[in-house]
């Protein structure tokens, strides 16, 4: 099955609003080797991949509605920019954007944009994502 | 770090992936994908075996950044995806380099080209950040 290119341009739904938590951002910050906080209170950023919680989620948002199983997606390419530096008490939402799809060797090569934004709408990160979509062997 | 010098190259930082990591990982970024713990599916997909989530790669090269750069505020970051990091079941894992040059300086932003390479061969294409001075 290879996506229809009618998809570009296309936006999914917000995601569900998502509370950063000083414990999930301590949990990915284990995961990923770089200590967040001590006694002290935080002694670093939240990790800058922690957005990929949400950019996922959207993502996820966006293979549901085109019925695309996710054992057939490989992460092709992945950047953020921030506005801004996420932290424990924010209320992020994301919302995916296809900028293009192309067809390469079989797969489709299917280009995304998501916005993360706090409630009042402001702009935290956007992460660009590439999502290379393998079908069915022939 | 307060004194970047274009074109200096910053200690090359290396880590080491397990598939115990890596299960870390996906519980820690809701990424269940898979190819990054079943070699079932990891095999039926055409994939050598259990490969690491890109994520987490790009995770280990944000680490180094971090430790680089006294966990400055990061204003970009991104990479391709060239090639899959392979992580046995043993207990040995994967190891993954982390490398880096100060590319440029302007104003407070400092961008930093990566060079994260896992066995010898590199598994980031153009890997990039840009921190505040």
């Amino acid at each position: 099955m290879s996506l229809d290119p009618s998809i570009v341009g296309r936006r999914y739904p917000t995601t569900a609003p998502y509370t950063v938590s000083t414990e999930k951002v301590r949990e990915f910050a284990r995961a990923v080797g770089t200590p967040y906080d001590g006694p002290e209170g935080p002694v670093s950023q939240v990790p800058a991949t922690f957005p990929i919680v949400l950019a996922f989620a959207a993502m996820n948002g966006f293979l549901e509605a085109e019925e695309v199983d996710l054992s057939r997606i490989v992460h092709g390419e992945q950047s953020f920019t921030y506005e801004r530096p996420v932290a424990p008490g924010d209320v992020l939402t994301a919302r995916l954007t296809i900028s293009s799809v192309r067809s390469l060797g079989g797969a489709d090569v299917v280009a995304t944009s998501s916005a993360i934004t706090d409630p009042d709408g402001g702009l935290v990160c956007t992460a660009t994502a590439t999502l290379v979509h393998r079908g069915e062997a022939a | 770090m307060s004194a970047w010098t274009v074109g200096a190259e910053l200690p090359a930082r290396t880590y080491t992936v397990t598939r115990a990591d890596l299960v870390r990982y996906a519980g820690a970024s809701g990424d269940f994908n898979p190819i990054h713990w079943s070699d079932r599916v990891a095999t039926a997909v055409g994939l050598p075996g259990v490969i690491g989530h890109g994520m987490y790669t790009l995770a280990l090269a944000a680490r180094a950044v971090a430790e680089w750069s006294g966990a400055a505020e990061v204003l970009e970051l991104g990479a391709k995806f060239t090639a899959p990091v392979v992580v046995p079941d043993d207990e040995d894992g994967v190891e993954v380099t982390v490398a880096g040059t100060v590319k440029a300086v302007e104003d407070d932003r400092v961008r930093l080209a990566l060079v994260v390479t896992s066995g010898g061969s590199k598994v980031l294409g153009n890997p990039r950040a840009v921190v505040r001075a």
